[in-house]
Formats: C-alpha cells, sequence, structure tokens
C-alpha cells in the first residue's frame, strides 16, 4: 500500500473503530436519549469511515490493478494492518470514560477536518467539509457531558479523573507523526498533527477548566511503547475486531 | 422525456425516515440530466452515515421504473456538503405540519446553537431542549412548556 493510501485508510480506522466502541453503547446508555445521542455519533463515524475506505479502496485498485472493495478493508485486515491510534481502541469503560475520550478524539478530528478541507487531493477535501458539520457537534455533546460530569458530584468528578489515568498516556501519540503523515503533508495531501497540537490542548483545556478538572500538560512527550498508528496495537483491538469482523470471516464475500 | 418531467416524477420520491418531504423539498437532489435514453441523476447525503442513501436509491429507481425509464445513473456526491439551507419553503412548512419543528432560519451560522422557533404543535415559544439527538442523525429533541409535548427539532446543518 503506497503511503497517501495508509494515510486514507488511517483516518478511516480511526472513525470506524471508535464508531465500533461507540455501538457497543446501543441498548446500553445510561438513559434512552443518550443512548441514541451515542449511536448517532457512532452512525456519522462509520459513515466517514465509509468515505475514507472508498477511496482508499479506488486508490488502491488503481495503483495495484487487484480490486479491493471498502469491505475488503474494514473486514479482511488483521490487527498489524490497522492504522487507528490507541485511543480509539480502548475498551468503552465507564460513562466516564467514553464520554472523555469521545472529547479528546472530537476535538482532534474536529481541528483535523478543518485543515484536510484544503487537501490538495479534492476527494479528501470533500470528505472533510461533509464531515467537519457532524464533528463539531460531537465536540458540543462531549464537551457539555465533561463539564457535567466533571463539575457534577463527587462520584462524576472522580470518574472522569479515572478516566484521565487511563486515557491522558495514550495523547502523546495523536501528535508524533508517521511516515504517511510526512508524505501525505509533503504532498499537500494531508498534514503533519503537530500543525494542530497547540489548538488541541487550548480547546481542551478550555473545557476541563470549566469542568474543574485538572489541565493537561502541553508539549511534555513521552514516547509510548505502543503504536498504533503503526501496526502496534494493543491486546485490546484484537477482540474488538474478532466481533466486528466476525460475520464477514464467517460468510465471505457476503453482503447486503 | 424532458428534465422537467423526470423532476416531476422524482417529487413522488419521499425521505424514507420522514416520508412527508420528497428528495427535492430536502434539498438532497441535486442534478438531473437527461441525453437521448439516458438519466443521470446526482444526490447528496445529509449526513456522512445517513442509512437512506440507499433506499432513496433503489425508491429512484422504482418511480422512473414505472414510466418505462430503465437507463439510468444514480451518482452521488459530498460537496458542496449538503445544508439544510437548501430545504425549500414548502418543505418546511410540511415538516412543521407533520409535527417536526422546521430548522431555524439563518440558523446554520450559529453552529449547532440554533434552537426551533416555536413548538410545532401548539406554536409556544417557550419550548426547551431534552436532548442535542433525537431519532434520527439530523434530528434533536424538545419539549414544549406550554402544551408539554415532546416534538423532534430538524436540526440546522
Amino acid at each position: 500500500m503506497d503511503l497517501i493510501s495508509a494515510y486514507i485508510v488511517h483516518q478511516a480506522d480511526d472513525a470506524l473503530i471508535l464508531g465500533h466502541r461507540n455501538s457497543e453503547w446501543t441498548g446500553h446508555g445510561p438513559i434512552l436519549e443518550q443512548d441514541i445521542a451515542l449511536s448517532n455519533i457512532a452512525l456519522d463515524q462509520i459513515g466517514q469511515a465509509r468515505n475514507f475506505y472508498q477511496l482508499a479502496a479506488t486508490r488502491i485498485t488503481e495503483l495495484s490493478g487487484d480490486p479491493v472493495t471498502e469491505d475488503d478493508l474494514a473486514y479482511l485486515r488483521d490487527v498489524p494492518d490497522f492504522r487507528n491510534c490507541i485511543l480509539v481502541e480502548l475498551p468503552k469503560g465507564d460513562w466516564g470514560q467514553t464520554i472523555l475520550r469521545q472529547f479528546y478524539f472530537s476535538i482532534y478530528q474536529y481541528l483535523l477536518y478543518l485543515e484536510l478541507q484544503q487537501s490538495q487531493l479534492p476527494e479528501i477535501a470533500a470528505i472533510a467539509e461533509k464531515s467537519i458539520k457532524e464533528t463539531r457537534y460531537h465536540v458540543k455533546w462531549s464537551s457539555e457531558w465533561v463539564i457535567r460530569l466533571g463539575d457534577g458530584t463527587e462520584e462524576s468528578h472522580s470518574r472522569l479523573i479515572d478516566a484521565m489515568y487511563i486515557l491522558n498516556p495514550c495523547i502523546a501519540e495523536l501528535f508524533i507523526p508517521s511516515d504517511y503523515e510526512y508524505e501525505a503533508a509533503g504532498s499537500g495531501v494531508g498534514i503533519l498533527p503537530e500543525a494542530i497540537e497547540m489548538a488541541w490542548f487550548e480547546q481542551v483545556n478550555k473545557v476541563l477548566m470549566s469542568a474543574t478538572l485538572p489541565v493537561l500538560k502541553a508539549g511534555k512527550k513521552t514516547i509510548p511503547i505502543l503504536s498504533g498508528k503503526n501496526g502496534v496495537h494493543s491486546e485490546h483491538l484484537g477482540h474488538l475486531l474478532a466481533e466486528m469482523q466476525f460475520l464477514q470471516r464467517t460468510y465471505p464475500g457476503n453482503s447486503w | 422525456m424532458t428534465k422537467e418531467q423526470i423532476i416531476n416524477i422524482l417529487s413522488e420520491v419521499n425521505d424514507p425516515e420522514i416520508p412527508v418531504l420528497s428528495i427535492a423539498d430536502l434539498g438532497i437532489l441535486r442534478n438531473v440530466e437527461v441525453s437521448d435514453e439516458h438519466i443521470s441523476i446526482l444526490i447528496t447525503p445529509t449526513y456522512s452515515g445517513c442509512p437512506a442513501m440507499e433506499t432513496i436509491q433503489e425508491d429512484i429507481r422504482f418511480a422512473l421504473a414505472k414510466h418505462g425509464l430503465e437507463n439510468v445513473e444514480i451518482k452521488q456526491s459530498l460537496s458542496p456538503a449538503w445544508t439544510t439551507d437548501w430545504m425549500s419553503e414548502a418543505g418546511k412548512q410540511k415538516l412543521q405540519a407533520y409535527g417536526i419543528a422546521a430548522p431555524a432560519a439563518n440558523g446554520c451560522s450559529l453552529q449547532g446553537d440554533d434552537q426551533p422557533e416555536s413548538c410545532p404543535h401548539c406554536h409556544s415559544k417557550k419550548i426547551e431542549q431534552i436532548s442535542r439527538f433525537g431519532s434520527t442523525a439530523c434530528k434533536a429533541l424538545y419539549r414544549c412548556l406550554e402544551c408539554h409535548e415532546p416534538f423532534d427539532y430538524f436540526k440546522c446543518h
């Protein structure tokens, strides 16, 4: 797979894996309205992932001559082939952990799409233009929830502190560029994640302050051992794929 | 068949999730081109993950097939991205009559902080948000503080 295709697949994988994690709440949300909210967010993310997979599949088919479909990319790759970050593959945890993860990731994705609207690849610019409206709404929803829980009861506050212990170590990876991000930035197709790093910390900290939660320190990077963006995943992704890919693995080629 | 006749046939194709609105009312029918026997139709999704797009394509084919038109190509485009500003005035009135509050005029500039102008049942302006998300991705849930009825709001997007 060429590096630009890998860049597109990386965007798709981030959206699909988090969409799948959020879909695990469907039927299990704390109240009906929020069950529906998270299911709708999952739907947006899986829709965005499909657009990226379709684009990547067309490109890979053209370059290699072997026909590849969106379903091949989503359902027939194994753990080391996935290019999503660790943050999105961690188990959903409790409601606080799900909310905080969505908040961290939505702000990241919002800032990313903002830049990708200027991509030299018109198809990426179009997906970003389409997706950013949805993601902006995810940012609003998750920010409101972070404030509600952080500045809520002693219990809800402590749950978010626990979530920060689990999720904060995954932040560094978002801003450490991989080879395909260098390639995409160099050719004007994408960006280096450093370009949105300061804005990310600013926006996140603004909400964390309103939520009476400890703010994050920008620029303090410890290189993580795992690197989902380079295919070195946690133990959790395999379990997720086992469930997500079950149908396509059991009945190969099955379609709607 | 002329372009106008095709558009006329397509005015019978309704959104499967909001069956009072046609795809033209909703603004997702973007273009129709007719050359000899070939018809090319361009549609755009409301939301990236809109699960209705495939049904809508089938419904378009079915509506045209009823008139003997089978050489039909349907394309999807993402850009320019769909916005509720493209919803027709007639569409907004149909929505209100159906019990769904129409997107606020000029609300898109508020980027998600828009809200319905009034309750679609009793037209009271005393309303409150229950949830940012309603029965589909394109709606939010509200309630009227006077008639106490809950209602869907078609969000500005």
